[in-house]
Protein backbone atom coordinates (compact mmCIF):
# COMPACT_ATOMS: atom_id res chain seq x y z
CA UNK A 1 0.00 0.00 0.00
CA UNK A 2 1.22 3.17 -0.84
CA UNK A 3 0.58 5.27 2.11
CA UNK A 4 1.96 8.73 0.60
CA UNK A 5 -0.88 8.02 -2.42
CA UNK A 6 -3.44 7.51 0.71
CA UNK A 7 -2.62 10.46 2.31
CA UNK A 8 -2.66 12.76 -0.79
CA UNK A 9 -6.43 11.17 -1.23
CA UNK A 10 -7.47 11.69 2.31
CA UNK A 11 -6.28 15.25 2.15
CA UNK A 12 -8.50 15.67 -1.35
CA UNK A 13 -11.67 13.86 0.46
CA UNK A 14 -11.28 15.88 3.04
CA UNK A 15 -10.77 19.60 1.55
CA UNK A 16 -13.96 18.49 -0.76
CA UNK A 17 -16.20 17.50 1.39
CA UNK A 18 -15.41 20.17 3.64
CA UNK A 19 -16.13 22.33 0.86
CA UNK A 20 -19.33 20.03 0.14
CA UNK A 21 -20.48 21.02 3.78
CA UNK A 22 -19.84 24.75 3.48
CA UNK A 23 -21.99 25.26 0.57
CA UNK A 24 -24.73 25.06 2.90
CA UNK A 25 -24.20 27.56 5.98
CA UNK A 26 -27.75 27.08 7.70
CA UNK A 27 -27.17 23.72 7.54
CA UNK A 28 -23.89 23.75 9.80
CA UNK A 29 -25.61 25.93 12.09
CA UNK A 30 -28.60 24.15 13.18
CA UNK A 31 -26.01 21.12 13.26
CA UNK A 32 -23.99 22.48 15.35
CA UNK A 33 -26.95 24.06 17.83
CA UNK A 34 -28.28 20.52 17.93
CA UNK A 35 -24.86 18.83 19.54
CA UNK A 36 -24.50 21.36 22.28
CA UNK A 37 -27.59 20.62 22.72
CA UNK A 38 -27.51 17.48 22.71
CA UNK A 39 -24.61 17.19 25.18
CA UNK A 40 -26.77 19.74 27.80
CA UNK A 41 -29.92 17.12 27.49
CA UNK A 42 -27.89 14.09 28.22
CA UNK A 43 -25.85 15.51 31.17
CA UNK A 44 -29.23 16.35 32.44
CA UNK A 45 -30.54 13.04 31.72
CA UNK A 46 -27.37 11.63 33.68
CA UNK A 47 -28.10 14.10 37.13
CA UNK A 48 -31.73 12.85 36.85
CA UNK A 49 -30.82 9.23 37.22
CA UNK A 50 -28.08 10.57 40.21
CA UNK A 51 -30.51 12.74 42.13
CA UNK A 52 -32.03 10.27 44.79
CA UNK A 53 -28.84 7.91 44.86
CA UNK A 54 -25.72 9.06 44.72
CA UNK A 55 -24.38 5.90 43.35
CA UNK A 56 -25.05 4.01 40.13
CA UNK A 57 -23.72 0.26 39.95
CA UNK A 58 -20.81 2.09 41.63
CA UNK A 59 -20.22 4.89 39.81
CA UNK A 60 -20.25 8.20 41.37
CA UNK A 61 -22.30 11.16 39.40
CA UNK A 62 -18.84 12.67 38.94
CA UNK A 63 -17.25 9.70 37.75
CA UNK A 64 -20.13 8.71 35.57
CA UNK A 65 -19.44 12.09 33.58
CA UNK A 66 -16.36 10.57 32.14
CA UNK A 67 -18.19 7.91 30.35
CA UNK A 68 -20.48 10.77 29.08
CA UNK A 69 -17.37 12.53 27.51
CA UNK A 70 -16.02 9.13 25.99
CA UNK A 71 -19.82 9.16 24.28
CA UNK A 72 -19.57 12.55 23.12
CA UNK A 73 -16.12 12.14 22.23
CA UNK A 74 -17.42 8.83 19.93
CA UNK A 75 -20.53 9.79 18.85
CA UNK A 76 -18.90 13.15 17.19
CA UNK A 77 -16.58 10.70 15.89
CA UNK A 78 -19.84 8.83 14.79
CA UNK A 79 -21.35 11.83 13.20
CA UNK A 80 -18.49 13.50 11.85
CA UNK A 81 -16.84 10.07 9.99
CA UNK A 82 -19.12 7.12 10.20
CA UNK A 83 -22.50 8.99 9.93
CA UNK A 84 -21.83 10.31 6.51
CA UNK A 85 -20.16 7.46 4.95
CA UNK A 86 -21.30 4.09 6.44
CA UNK A 87 -24.96 5.20 5.67
CA UNK A 88 -23.97 6.24 2.07
CA UNK A 89 -22.90 2.46 1.16
CA UNK A 90 -26.79 1.40 1.51
CA UNK A 91 -27.30 4.20 -0.62
CA UNK A 92 -24.05 3.18 -3.21
CA UNK A 93 -25.08 -0.54 -3.31
CA UNK A 94 -29.34 0.32 -4.10
CA UNK A 95 -28.21 2.83 -6.86
CA UNK A 96 -24.95 0.90 -8.19
CA UNK A 97 -22.92 3.87 -7.95
CA UNK A 98 -20.58 1.46 -5.87
CA UNK A 99 -19.37 0.78 -9.62
CA UNK A 100 -17.08 3.98 -9.65
CA UNK A 101 -15.80 2.87 -6.16
CA UNK A 102 -14.49 -0.39 -6.89
CA UNK A 103 -13.21 0.77 -10.87
CA UNK A 104 -10.64 2.73 -8.58
CA UNK A 105 -6.97 2.06 -8.28
CA UNK A 106 -7.85 2.19 -4.33
CA UNK A 107 -8.96 0.01 -1.68
CA UNK A 108 -12.53 0.77 -1.70
CA UNK A 109 -13.10 0.30 2.23
CA UNK A 110 -10.39 3.02 2.65
CA UNK A 111 -12.71 5.09 -0.38
CA UNK A 112 -16.34 4.26 1.16
CA UNK A 113 -15.14 4.58 4.76
CA UNK A 114 -13.57 8.47 4.36
CA UNK A 115 -14.56 9.92 1.41
CA UNK A 116 -17.27 12.22 3.50
CA UNK A 117 -16.81 14.23 6.17
CA UNK A 118 -19.79 16.22 8.51
CA UNK A 119 -17.76 19.42 10.06
CA UNK A 120 -20.41 19.87 12.42
CA UNK A 121 -19.32 16.39 14.35
CA UNK A 122 -15.78 18.60 15.28
CA UNK A 123 -17.85 20.43 17.44
CA UNK A 124 -19.20 17.26 19.48
CA UNK A 125 -15.72 15.87 19.49
CA UNK A 126 -14.16 19.27 21.46
CA UNK A 127 -17.32 19.18 23.73
CA UNK A 128 -16.52 15.78 24.72
CA UNK A 129 -12.66 16.54 25.12
CA UNK A 130 -13.58 19.49 27.75
CA UNK A 131 -15.90 17.30 28.99
CA UNK A 132 -13.21 15.13 29.61
CA UNK A 133 -10.96 17.47 30.98
CA UNK A 134 -13.15 18.72 33.04
CA UNK A 135 -13.98 15.17 34.45
CA UNK A 136 -10.33 14.72 35.03
CA UNK A 137 -10.10 18.07 37.27
CA UNK A 138 -13.04 17.14 39.40
CA UNK A 139 -11.94 13.34 39.67
CA UNK A 140 -8.33 14.63 40.54
CA UNK A 141 -6.64 12.34 37.82
CA UNK A 142 -3.05 12.78 37.36
CA UNK A 143 -2.26 12.87 33.97
CA UNK A 144 1.17 10.42 32.90
CA UNK A 145 2.44 9.03 30.23
CA UNK A 146 0.89 5.45 31.10
CA UNK A 147 -2.43 6.72 31.45
CA UNK A 148 -2.65 8.96 28.55
CA UNK A 149 -1.08 6.26 26.59
CA UNK A 150 -3.66 3.80 28.08
CA UNK A 151 -6.55 6.13 27.75
CA UNK A 152 -5.31 6.19 23.71
CA UNK A 153 -5.25 2.98 23.34
CA UNK A 154 -8.63 1.97 25.00
CA UNK A 155 -10.34 4.87 22.81
CA UNK A 156 -8.80 3.73 19.32
CA UNK A 157 -10.03 0.44 20.15
CA UNK A 158 -13.41 1.84 20.76
CA UNK A 159 -13.41 3.81 17.74
CA UNK A 160 -12.23 0.62 16.12
CA UNK A 161 -15.24 -1.63 17.53
CA UNK A 162 -17.60 1.03 16.75
CA UNK A 163 -16.59 1.27 13.57
CA UNK A 164 -16.08 -2.30 12.95
CA UNK A 165 -19.58 -3.08 13.98
CA UNK A 166 -21.19 -0.13 11.38
CA UNK A 167 -19.72 -1.45 8.56
CA UNK A 168 -20.56 -4.61 9.04
CA UNK A 169 -23.96 -4.20 9.39
CA UNK A 170 -23.52 -1.42 6.31
CA UNK A 171 -22.04 -4.59 4.28
CA UNK A 172 -24.86 -6.91 4.93
CA UNK A 173 -27.27 -4.33 2.14
CA UNK A 174 -25.01 -6.21 -0.43
CA UNK A 175 -27.85 -9.30 0.14
CA UNK A 176 -30.42 -7.28 1.43
CA UNK A 177 -29.69 -3.94 -0.12
CA UNK A 178 -31.80 -1.98 3.01
CA UNK A 179 -30.27 -2.33 6.05
CA UNK A 180 -31.14 1.47 7.33
CA UNK A 181 -33.13 -0.14 10.68
CA UNK A 182 -30.12 -2.19 11.18
CA UNK A 183 -27.72 0.67 11.73
CA UNK A 184 -30.59 2.68 13.62
CA UNK A 185 -30.60 -0.08 15.88
CA UNK A 186 -27.09 0.01 16.75
CA UNK A 187 -26.96 3.60 17.13
CA UNK A 188 -29.66 3.03 19.70
CA UNK A 189 -27.57 0.96 21.59
CA UNK A 190 -25.08 3.10 21.91
CA UNK A 191 -26.79 5.37 23.55
CA UNK A 192 -26.54 2.85 26.52
CA UNK A 193 -22.87 2.81 26.58
CA UNK A 194 -23.46 6.67 28.05
CA UNK A 195 -24.27 4.71 31.24
CA UNK A 196 -21.73 2.48 33.43
CA UNK A 197 -21.56 -0.89 32.83
CA UNK A 198 -22.28 -2.06 36.00
CA UNK A 199 -25.32 -0.13 36.28
CA UNK A 200 -27.49 -3.10 34.16
CA UNK A 201 -28.22 -6.57 35.25
CA UNK A 202 -26.21 -9.46 35.03
CA UNK A 203 -27.69 -10.86 31.83
CA UNK A 204 -27.57 -7.33 30.32
CA UNK A 205 -23.92 -7.20 31.22
CA UNK A 206 -23.17 -10.16 28.97
CA UNK A 207 -25.09 -9.35 26.26
CA UNK A 208 -23.87 -5.77 26.27
CA UNK A 209 -20.38 -7.12 26.26
CA UNK A 210 -20.33 -10.55 23.90
CA UNK A 211 -22.52 -10.42 21.69
CA UNK A 212 -22.54 -5.99 21.53
CA UNK A 213 -19.71 -5.01 22.63
CA UNK A 214 -20.94 -1.52 23.80
CA UNK A 215 -19.45 -1.99 27.10
CA UNK A 216 -15.64 -2.39 25.76
CA UNK A 217 -16.50 1.02 23.96
CA UNK A 218 -17.04 3.27 27.04
CA UNK A 219 -17.21 1.59 29.96
CA UNK A 220 -13.29 0.53 29.66
CA UNK A 221 -12.02 3.87 28.59
CA UNK A 222 -14.01 5.48 31.40
CA UNK A 223 -11.96 2.50 33.76
CA UNK A 224 -8.94 3.78 32.80
CA UNK A 225 -9.41 7.32 33.12
CA UNK A 226 -10.48 6.60 36.98
CA UNK A 227 -7.78 3.99 37.86
CA UNK A 228 -9.84 1.29 38.15
CA UNK A 229 -8.73 -0.93 34.81
CA UNK A 230 -7.74 -3.89 34.50
CA UNK A 231 -4.58 -5.23 32.56
CA UNK A 232 -6.53 -8.01 31.14
CA UNK A 233 -9.57 -6.20 30.33
CA UNK A 234 -7.45 -3.87 27.85
CA UNK A 235 -5.51 -6.64 26.39
CA UNK A 236 -9.34 -8.28 26.06
CA UNK A 237 -10.42 -4.52 24.62
CA UNK A 238 -7.69 -4.70 21.87
CA UNK A 239 -7.89 -8.25 21.10
CA UNK A 240 -12.05 -7.76 20.37
CA UNK A 241 -11.19 -4.43 18.51
CA UNK A 242 -8.64 -6.36 16.31
CA UNK A 243 -10.80 -9.53 15.53
CA UNK A 244 -13.94 -7.04 14.94
CA UNK A 245 -12.05 -5.21 12.44
CA UNK A 246 -10.38 -7.99 10.86
CA UNK A 247 -13.39 -9.76 10.60
CA UNK A 248 -15.03 -6.69 9.09
CA UNK A 249 -12.71 -6.28 6.57
CA UNK A 250 -12.38 -9.91 5.76
CA UNK A 251 -16.77 -9.57 5.42
CA UNK A 252 -16.28 -6.78 2.88
CA UNK A 253 -14.01 -8.56 0.52
CA UNK A 254 -16.06 -11.32 0.56
CA UNK A 255 -19.49 -9.63 0.13
CA UNK A 256 -17.76 -8.04 -3.06
CA UNK A 257 -17.75 -11.08 -4.87
CA UNK A 258 -22.13 -11.38 -4.45
CA UNK A 259 -22.11 -8.05 -5.60
CA UNK A 260 -24.14 -7.51 -8.62
CA UNK A 261 -24.34 -3.64 -9.35
CA UNK A 262 -28.04 -2.29 -9.72
CA UNK A 263 -29.64 -2.47 -13.28
CA UNK A 264 -28.86 0.38 -15.40
CA UNK B 1 -1.03 -7.80 -36.67
CA UNK B 2 -3.32 -6.03 -34.32
CA UNK B 3 -3.48 -7.13 -30.73
CA UNK B 4 -6.54 -8.88 -29.31
CA UNK B 5 -7.14 -6.92 -26.13
CA UNK B 6 -10.42 -8.55 -24.82
CA UNK B 7 -10.94 -11.93 -25.34
CA UNK B 8 -14.10 -13.92 -23.82
CA UNK B 9 -14.32 -17.37 -23.93
CA UNK B 10 -18.31 -19.65 -23.51
CA UNK B 11 -18.81 -17.02 -20.60
CA UNK B 12 -22.29 -17.00 -18.43
CA UNK B 13 -24.05 -15.08 -15.86
CA UNK B 14 -26.85 -16.57 -13.24
CA UNK B 15 -28.83 -14.18 -10.98
CA UNK B 16 -30.85 -15.77 -8.52
CA UNK B 17 -33.98 -13.35 -9.11
CA UNK B 18 -36.93 -13.04 -7.07
CA UNK B 19 -40.54 -12.57 -8.24
CA UNK B 20 -43.71 -11.30 -6.64
CA UNK B 21 -47.52 -11.55 -7.27
CA UNK B 22 -49.43 -8.79 -7.41
CA UNK B 23 -51.89 -8.02 -4.81
CA UNK B 24 -51.38 -7.37 -0.79
CA UNK B 25 -51.82 -11.54 -0.85
CA UNK B 26 -48.51 -11.55 -2.69
CA UNK B 27 -46.87 -8.93 -1.01
CA UNK B 28 -47.43 -10.95 2.10
CA UNK B 29 -46.57 -13.82 0.30
CA UNK B 30 -43.42 -12.37 -1.03
CA UNK B 31 -42.88 -11.03 2.49
CA UNK B 32 -42.43 -14.65 3.76
CA UNK B 33 -41.92 -16.70 1.56
CA UNK B 34 -39.90 -15.37 -1.13
CA UNK B 35 -39.73 -17.25 -4.42
CA UNK B 36 -36.26 -16.91 -6.55
CA UNK B 37 -35.05 -18.20 -9.32
CA UNK B 38 -32.00 -19.04 -10.93
CA UNK B 39 -31.79 -16.57 -14.39
CA UNK B 40 -29.15 -16.95 -17.22
CA UNK B 41 -28.56 -14.16 -17.97
CA UNK B 42 -25.48 -14.15 -20.48
CA UNK B 43 -25.75 -18.03 -21.93
CA UNK B 44 -22.39 -19.17 -23.07
CA UNK B 45 -20.60 -16.05 -25.46
CA UNK B 46 -17.49 -16.05 -26.78
CA UNK B 47 -15.77 -12.91 -28.28
CA UNK B 48 -12.51 -10.88 -29.25
CA UNK B 49 -11.74 -7.71 -29.51
CA UNK B 50 -8.74 -5.92 -30.91
CA UNK B 51 -7.04 -3.32 -29.73
CA UNK B 52 -8.58 0.07 -31.38
CA UNK B 53 -11.81 -1.07 -32.01
CA UNK B 54 -14.32 0.52 -31.75
CA UNK B 55 -17.89 -2.35 -30.72
CA UNK B 56 -21.47 -1.53 -30.66
CA UNK B 57 -22.98 -3.66 -28.39
CA UNK B 58 -26.70 -4.10 -29.30
CA UNK B 59 -29.67 -5.41 -28.15
CA UNK B 60 -33.41 -4.98 -26.53
CA UNK B 61 -33.36 -3.73 -22.60
CA UNK B 62 -32.80 -6.58 -20.73
CA UNK B 63 -30.67 -8.33 -22.94
CA UNK B 64 -27.72 -8.56 -21.34
CA UNK B 65 -25.54 -5.78 -22.93
CA UNK B 66 -24.57 -4.24 -19.26
CA UNK B 67 -23.87 -7.61 -17.95
CA UNK B 68 -21.41 -8.24 -20.27
CA UNK B 69 -19.73 -4.29 -19.71
CA UNK B 70 -19.70 -5.11 -15.97
CA UNK B 71 -18.38 -8.32 -16.25
CA UNK B 72 -15.32 -6.98 -19.19
CA UNK B 73 -14.65 -4.18 -16.39
CA UNK B 74 -14.85 -6.53 -13.47
CA UNK B 75 -17.54 -5.84 -11.86
CA UNK B 76 -19.63 -8.30 -11.49
CA UNK B 77 -17.59 -11.68 -11.78
CA UNK B 78 -18.64 -14.33 -14.30
CA UNK B 79 -20.93 -18.08 -13.70
CA UNK B 80 -18.74 -19.60 -16.14
CA UNK B 81 -16.30 -19.16 -19.04
CA UNK B 82 -12.86 -17.08 -18.77
CA UNK B 83 -12.49 -13.22 -19.64
CA UNK B 84 -9.23 -11.67 -20.51
CA UNK B 85 -9.31 -7.76 -20.58
CA UNK B 86 -5.47 -6.50 -21.70
CA UNK B 87 -4.13 -9.44 -20.05
CA UNK B 88 -5.71 -9.47 -16.96
CA UNK B 89 -8.41 -10.99 -15.15
CA UNK B 90 -10.86 -8.47 -14.64
CA UNK B 91 -12.91 -9.59 -11.29
CA UNK B 92 -9.70 -9.53 -9.51
CA UNK B 93 -9.77 -6.00 -10.06
CA UNK B 94 -5.61 -5.39 -9.60
CA UNK B 95 -4.38 -1.75 -9.81
CA UNK B 96 -2.83 -1.50 -13.52
CA UNK B 97 -6.25 -2.89 -14.79
CA UNK B 98 -8.12 -0.06 -12.77
CA UNK B 99 -5.29 2.40 -14.56
CA UNK B 100 -6.20 0.94 -17.77
CA UNK B 101 -9.89 0.89 -17.95
CA UNK B 102 -12.70 3.38 -17.18
CA UNK B 103 -16.39 3.04 -17.01
CA UNK B 104 -19.31 5.76 -18.25
CA UNK B 105 -22.45 4.87 -17.56
CA UNK B 106 -25.05 7.77 -19.17
CA UNK B 107 -27.46 7.25 -16.46
CA UNK B 108 -25.33 7.39 -13.00
CA UNK B 109 -22.69 10.09 -12.07
CA UNK B 110 -19.56 9.86 -9.82
CA UNK B 111 -19.06 13.83 -9.98
CA UNK B 112 -19.74 15.13 -6.79
CA UNK B 113 -22.85 16.88 -6.80
CA UNK B 114 -22.21 20.12 -4.71
CA UNK B 115 -19.39 20.90 -6.26
CA UNK B 116 -17.32 22.70 -9.30
CA UNK B 117 -16.48 19.41 -11.62
CA UNK B 118 -12.61 20.47 -11.41
CA UNK B 119 -12.58 19.26 -7.95
CA UNK B 120 -13.64 15.87 -8.91
CA UNK B 121 -10.95 15.35 -11.67
CA UNK B 122 -8.91 16.73 -8.89
CA UNK B 123 -9.81 14.16 -6.68
CA UNK B 124 -9.42 11.64 -9.24
CA UNK B 125 -6.34 13.24 -10.56
CA UNK B 126 -4.80 11.86 -6.58
CA UNK B 127 -6.34 8.79 -6.59
CA UNK B 128 -4.59 7.55 -10.14
CA UNK B 129 -1.48 9.37 -8.37
CA UNK B 130 -0.77 11.98 -10.56
CA UNK B 131 0.96 15.36 -9.70
CA UNK B 132 -0.80 18.58 -9.48
CA UNK B 133 1.30 19.44 -12.64
CA UNK B 134 0.46 16.65 -14.77
CA UNK B 135 -3.59 16.63 -13.69
CA UNK B 136 -3.64 20.37 -14.62
CA UNK B 137 -2.10 19.32 -18.15
CA UNK B 138 -4.83 16.80 -18.70
CA UNK B 139 -7.44 18.44 -17.80
CA UNK B 140 -6.75 21.47 -19.95
CA UNK B 141 -6.33 19.07 -23.12
CA UNK B 142 -9.37 17.41 -22.34
CA UNK B 143 -11.29 20.13 -21.54
CA UNK B 144 -10.23 21.50 -24.85
CA UNK B 145 -10.97 17.90 -27.06
CA UNK B 146 -14.85 18.43 -25.08
CA UNK B 147 -15.09 21.81 -25.58
CA UNK B 148 -15.24 22.70 -21.78
CA UNK B 149 -14.88 26.05 -20.32
CA UNK B 150 -15.94 28.05 -17.42
CA UNK B 151 -18.29 25.11 -16.63
CA UNK B 152 -15.70 23.10 -14.75
CA UNK B 153 -15.89 25.89 -12.22
CA UNK B 154 -20.02 26.35 -11.79
CA UNK B 155 -21.14 23.06 -9.20
CA UNK B 156 -22.21 20.16 -11.12
CA UNK B 157 -26.01 20.55 -9.61
CA UNK B 158 -26.34 23.87 -11.62
CA UNK B 159 -24.98 22.37 -15.32
CA UNK B 160 -27.00 21.11 -17.73
CA UNK B 161 -27.28 17.50 -18.55
CA UNK B 162 -24.88 17.64 -21.73
CA UNK B 163 -22.53 19.45 -19.76
CA UNK B 164 -23.19 17.21 -17.14
CA UNK B 165 -22.12 14.46 -19.22
CA UNK B 166 -18.75 15.98 -20.83
CA UNK B 167 -17.75 16.97 -17.15
CA UNK B 168 -18.36 13.20 -16.40
CA UNK B 169 -15.94 12.10 -19.37
CA UNK B 170 -13.24 14.21 -18.16
CA UNK B 171 -13.29 12.63 -14.66
CA UNK B 172 -13.23 9.14 -16.20
CA UNK B 173 -10.11 10.02 -18.67
CA UNK B 174 -8.52 11.73 -16.56
CA UNK B 175 -6.31 8.81 -16.42
CA UNK B 176 -5.64 8.37 -20.19
CA UNK B 177 -7.13 4.78 -20.06
CA UNK B 178 -6.67 2.71 -22.65
CA UNK B 179 -10.27 0.54 -22.48
CA UNK B 180 -13.63 2.68 -22.40
CA UNK B 181 -16.56 0.86 -21.12
CA UNK B 182 -19.40 3.86 -22.04
CA UNK B 183 -22.94 2.09 -21.16
CA UNK B 184 -25.61 4.46 -22.82
CA UNK B 185 -23.06 7.96 -22.71
CA UNK B 186 -25.63 9.85 -24.81
CA UNK B 187 -28.37 8.63 -22.79
CA UNK B 188 -30.84 11.87 -22.57
CA UNK B 189 -28.76 14.44 -24.14
CA UNK B 190 -29.93 16.13 -27.07
CA UNK B 191 -29.19 16.11 -30.53
CA UNK B 192 -26.16 18.58 -30.37
CA UNK B 193 -24.60 17.32 -26.96
CA UNK B 194 -24.96 13.70 -28.69
CA UNK B 195 -23.56 14.69 -31.92
CA UNK B 196 -20.73 16.67 -29.90
CA UNK B 197 -19.74 13.46 -27.37
CA UNK B 198 -19.66 11.11 -30.59
CA UNK B 199 -17.40 13.40 -31.93
CA UNK B 200 -15.04 13.32 -28.94
CA UNK B 201 -15.08 9.66 -28.95
CA UNK B 202 -14.46 9.62 -32.24
CA UNK B 203 -11.10 11.95 -31.90
CA UNK B 204 -9.96 10.40 -28.38
CA UNK B 205 -10.24 6.93 -30.18
CA UNK B 206 -7.88 8.24 -33.41
CA UNK B 207 -5.57 10.12 -30.76
CA UNK B 208 -4.87 7.32 -28.36
CA UNK B 209 -5.77 4.38 -30.02
CA UNK B 210 -8.01 3.50 -27.41
CA UNK B 211 -10.26 0.72 -27.38
CA UNK B 212 -14.33 1.73 -27.21
CA UNK B 213 -17.02 -0.92 -25.97
CA UNK B 214 -20.34 0.70 -26.76
CA UNK B 215 -23.83 0.04 -25.79
CA UNK B 216 -26.34 2.28 -27.25
CA UNK B 217 -30.04 2.94 -27.80
CA UNK B 218 -29.30 5.49 -30.09
CA UNK B 219 -28.73 3.81 -33.75
CA UNK B 220 -27.08 7.62 -34.93
CA UNK B 221 -24.15 6.71 -32.05
CA UNK B 222 -23.55 2.75 -33.30
CA UNK B 223 -23.56 3.50 -36.86
CA UNK B 224 -21.10 6.78 -36.92
CA UNK B 225 -18.77 4.70 -34.39
CA UNK B 226 -19.17 1.28 -34.52
CA UNK B 227 -17.69 -0.66 -37.63
CA UNK B 228 -18.26 -3.46 -35.77
CA UNK B 229 -21.60 -4.52 -33.59
CA UNK B 230 -22.07 -7.31 -31.23
CA UNK B 231 -25.48 -8.35 -31.26
CA UNK B 232 -27.02 -9.43 -27.80
CA UNK B 233 -30.78 -11.60 -27.51
CA UNK B 234 -31.89 -12.95 -24.38
CA UNK B 235 -28.34 -13.19 -23.06
CA UNK B 236 -26.63 -15.09 -26.31
CA UNK B 237 -24.63 -13.11 -29.34
CA UNK B 238 -27.02 -13.09 -32.14
CA UNK B 239 -24.37 -11.08 -34.27
CA UNK B 240 -20.79 -10.72 -34.47
CA UNK B 241 -19.63 -8.54 -37.35
CA UNK B 242 -19.31 -5.52 -39.41
CA UNK B 243 -22.24 -3.44 -39.22
CA UNK B 244 -22.37 -2.45 -43.22
CA UNK B 245 -22.74 -6.40 -43.60
CA UNK B 246 -25.72 -6.54 -41.30
CA UNK B 247 -27.51 -3.60 -42.33
CA UNK B 248 -26.99 -4.81 -46.45
CA UNK B 249 -28.23 -8.32 -45.09
CA UNK B 250 -31.11 -6.89 -43.43
CA UNK B 251 -32.09 -4.19 -46.04
CA UNK B 252 -31.34 -5.57 -49.19
CA UNK B 253 -33.44 -3.38 -51.16
CA UNK B 254 -33.58 0.54 -51.31
CA UNK B 255 -36.62 2.80 -52.48
CA UNK B 256 -36.03 5.10 -55.08
CA UNK B 257 -38.81 7.79 -56.15
CA UNK B 258 -38.67 9.30 -59.66
CA UNK B 259 -40.13 12.23 -60.36
CA UNK B 260 -41.10 12.30 -64.03
CA UNK B 261 -42.06 15.09 -66.24
CA UNK B 262 -45.56 13.74 -67.19
CA UNK B 263 -47.81 11.15 -65.50
CA UNK B 264 -47.52 9.75 -68.92
CA UNK B 265 -43.87 8.85 -68.64
CA UNK B 266 -45.04 7.63 -64.96
CA UNK B 267 -47.57 4.87 -66.30
CA UNK B 268 -44.94 3.89 -68.89
CA UNK B 269 -41.85 3.12 -65.94
CA UNK B 270 -45.10 1.74 -63.81
CA UNK B 271 -45.32 -0.98 -66.97
CA UNK B 272 -41.35 -1.27 -67.27
CA UNK B 273 -41.15 -3.96 -64.74
CA UNK B 274 -40.10 -2.88 -61.70
CA UNK B 275 -41.61 -3.32 -58.51
CA UNK B 276 -43.58 -1.07 -57.68
CA UNK B 277 -43.91 0.32 -53.86
CA UNK B 278 -46.07 3.50 -54.83
CA UNK B 279 -47.59 5.74 -57.36
CA UNK B 280 -49.05 9.00 -56.98
CA UNK B 281 -49.68 11.24 -60.57
CA UNK B 282 -45.89 11.88 -61.57
CA UNK B 283 -44.34 10.28 -58.53
CA UNK B 284 -43.55 6.88 -58.39
CA UNK B 285 -41.82 4.71 -55.79
CA UNK B 286 -39.79 1.85 -56.91
CA UNK B 287 -37.83 -0.75 -54.75
CA UNK B 288 -34.21 -2.02 -56.60
CA UNK B 289 -32.05 -4.53 -54.69
CA UNK B 290 -29.18 -3.44 -53.47
CA UNK B 291 -26.69 -5.23 -56.23
CA UNK B 292 -28.88 -4.05 -59.37
CA UNK B 293 -29.09 -0.33 -58.44
CA UNK B 294 -26.55 1.43 -60.83
CA UNK B 295 -27.92 -0.91 -63.98
CA UNK B 296 -31.27 -0.35 -63.09
CA UNK B 297 -30.91 3.52 -62.80
CA UNK B 298 -28.95 3.68 -65.93
CA UNK B 299 -31.86 2.40 -67.78
CA UNK B 300 -34.27 4.69 -65.92
CA UNK B 301 -32.01 7.50 -67.20
CA UNK B 302 -32.01 6.41 -70.68
CA UNK B 303 -35.55 5.71 -71.13
CA UNK B 304 -37.38 8.08 -68.99
CA UNK B 305 -38.34 11.68 -69.04
CA UNK B 306 -37.09 12.28 -65.49
CA UNK B 307 -37.45 15.60 -63.67
CA UNK B 308 -35.91 14.46 -60.20
CA UNK B 309 -34.80 11.51 -58.60
CA UNK B 310 -34.12 10.37 -54.54
CA UNK B 311 -32.83 7.30 -53.30
CA UNK B 312 -33.82 6.19 -49.82
CA UNK B 313 -32.28 4.37 -47.23
CA UNK B 314 -34.54 2.46 -44.84
CA UNK B 315 -34.94 3.98 -41.48
CA UNK B 316 -31.76 2.53 -39.35
CA UNK B 317 -33.75 2.02 -36.21
CA UNK B 318 -36.43 -0.14 -38.17
CA UNK B 319 -33.62 -2.88 -39.40
CA UNK B 320 -31.39 -2.68 -36.40
CA UNK B 321 -35.26 -3.23 -34.74
CA UNK B 322 -35.56 -6.65 -36.34
CA UNK B 323 -32.13 -7.82 -34.92
CA UNK B 324 -32.77 -7.36 -31.73
CA UNK B 325 -36.21 -9.95 -31.58
CA UNK B 326 -34.00 -12.14 -33.36
CA UNK B 327 -32.08 -15.42 -32.25
CA UNK B 328 -29.23 -15.58 -35.04
CA UNK B 329 -27.55 -13.60 -38.08
CA UNK B 330 -25.91 -15.65 -39.92
CA UNK B 331 -24.28 -13.19 -42.56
Amino acid sequence: MNISKYLKVYKKFLHTSLASELEYKTNILVDLITAILSLIGSIFLLSIFFQNNGYIGGWKFEQALIIQAIYTILNGITNTWFNPNLTEIVKHIREGTLDFVLLKPIDSQFFISLKKLNPSGFLEIILGFFLLFFCIRINQINLNLSFLTLSLITISCSICILYSLWFFISTTTIWFVKTWNATEVLRSFLYIGRFPLNSFSFSLRIFFSIFIPIAFITTIPSEVFLGLSQSWKILLEVIVASVFFITSRKFWLFALKFYSSASS
Amino acid sequence: MVQNIIDVRNLSKSFDISSKEPGIKGTIKHFFRRKTKNLKVIKDISFEIKEGEIVGFLGANGAGKTTILKMLCGLIYPSEGSISVSGYLPFRRKENFLKNITLIMGQKQQLIWDLPPIESFYLNASIYDLDKLEAKKRIKKLSDMLELDEEIFIPVRKLSLGQRMKSELLAALIHEPNILFLDEPTLGLDINAQRNLRKFLQKYNKETNATICLTSHYMKDITSLCKRVICVHEGSISYDGKLDLLLKKLSPVKDILIVCRSEEDAIKLEKYGFTVKNKIKNEITIKIENNSITSSLKTILNNFDIEDLFINEPPIDEIIGKVLIKKDYDI
